[in-house]
């Protein structure tokens, strides 16, 4: 098994999700510069978090248009998993893998700070390893991390349960206090129609060790790594 | 010919625009009763086309595929013609 992990230029959480994967989890990874385009070989790929190009236009819509998308789209179609964290989770969206949109925070400032989230589905490759309604608890750190979608692809995320954290106190209620960032419905993650690619604003490699605080984070790789044994 | 076009990108009615709020309360505190601030991003795009026309539809092209988030924000072309 082996792991791309997409560096852009501006990307800045590679390495943590490198170390995660190789020395928390035990998978084979690999850090892939957007330029080299082929991911044969690969069996999964994480998009990190980091400011892609500057945010410039709109976070993650320069990422999203490389050469190497193409590549992640073809491994997507192929069933494999493909995780994007924060700045990886709005170029899923600018690049269409994923519903909805990602813009500037209700207040708009930059919050960076632990977050309770409520695991809403453990049918997905990246939440089997967690218990439906378990309250995990990951950073954030973002400026633009509203989630946006319009009604109809709203009811679809909810229909089909694809919606895959939500923001939550301490006891799992939704609540507007616990809202970072203005999302609709408390919306921290949400997965493709076919369940095989995610997108989270919170940051699990930083939350897969006790000694950061938590290592609930842990899990979402494990259960990447599961699904990538038992399918490919 | 040479045309410039410029794209205005405006976020959706129904969005928030966290922006102009926090500029409206700025314009608040100095004492002027704003209504509403909205803001907007504004490109300006030199291109060469043979017609106008053919200049508007390259430049809703790459408004569609790069510049605009169809699914929160709008967008409008002005275009002029160079020399």
């Amino acid at each position: 098994m082996k792991i791309a992990i997409i560096q852009f230029g501006g990307t800045n959480c590679d390495m943590d999700v490198l170390h995660v994967l190789k020395e928390v989890v035990g998978v084979d990874a690999e850090t892939i510069w957007y330029k080299e385009e082929d991911l044969t070989g690969f069996d999964g790929v994480v998009v990190p978090g980091g400011f892609s190009y500057g945010d410039y236009l709109r976070a993650g819509a320069i990422a999203a248009r490389t050469p190497i998308m193409d590549s992640v789209k073809k491994l997507a179609a192929e069933g494999k998993p493909v995780l994007g964290i924060c700045n990886g989770f709005q170029v899923l969206t600018e690049a269409g893998l994923l519903n909805g949109a990602l813009t500037t925070n209700e207040y708009p400032k930059f919050r960076c700070h632990w977050s309770y989230l409520r695991v809403e589905t453990t049918d997905t490759p990246f939440t089997s390893k967690f218990r439906k309604e378990e309250v995990v608890r990951m950073p954030i750190a973002h400026m633009e991390g509203q989630f946006y979608a319009e009604e109809a692809t709203l009811a679809d995320l909810d229909e089909n349960e694809r919606v895959v954290f939500r923001y939550v106190d301490e006891a799992g209620k939704v609540t507007d206090e616990v809202n970072p960032n203005g999302s609709l419905e408390n919306i921290a993650g949400i997965v493709n129609g076919s369940r095989n690619v995610l997108g989270l604003m919170p940051h699990p490699e930083r939350a897969s060790e006790a000694v950061l605080g938590s290592d609930d984070g842990r899990r979402l790789f494990e259960s990447m790594a599961d699904y990538i044994t038992e399918k490919f | 010919m040479q045309y410039q076009a410029t794209v205005t990108i405006e976020q959706k009615a129904g969005m928030l625009d966290p922006e102009g709020t926090t500029i409206k309360r700025a314009l608040d505190h100095l004492g002027y009763a704003a209504e509403s601030v909205k803001t907007a991003k504004l490109y300006t795009i030199v291109l060469e086309a043979e017609s106008a026309e053919a200049a508007e539809q390259k430049v809703d092209e790459m408004c569609q595929k790069l510049i605009a988030n169809p699914i929160v924000q709008n967008y409008r072309i002005e275009l002029a013609e160079l020399n």
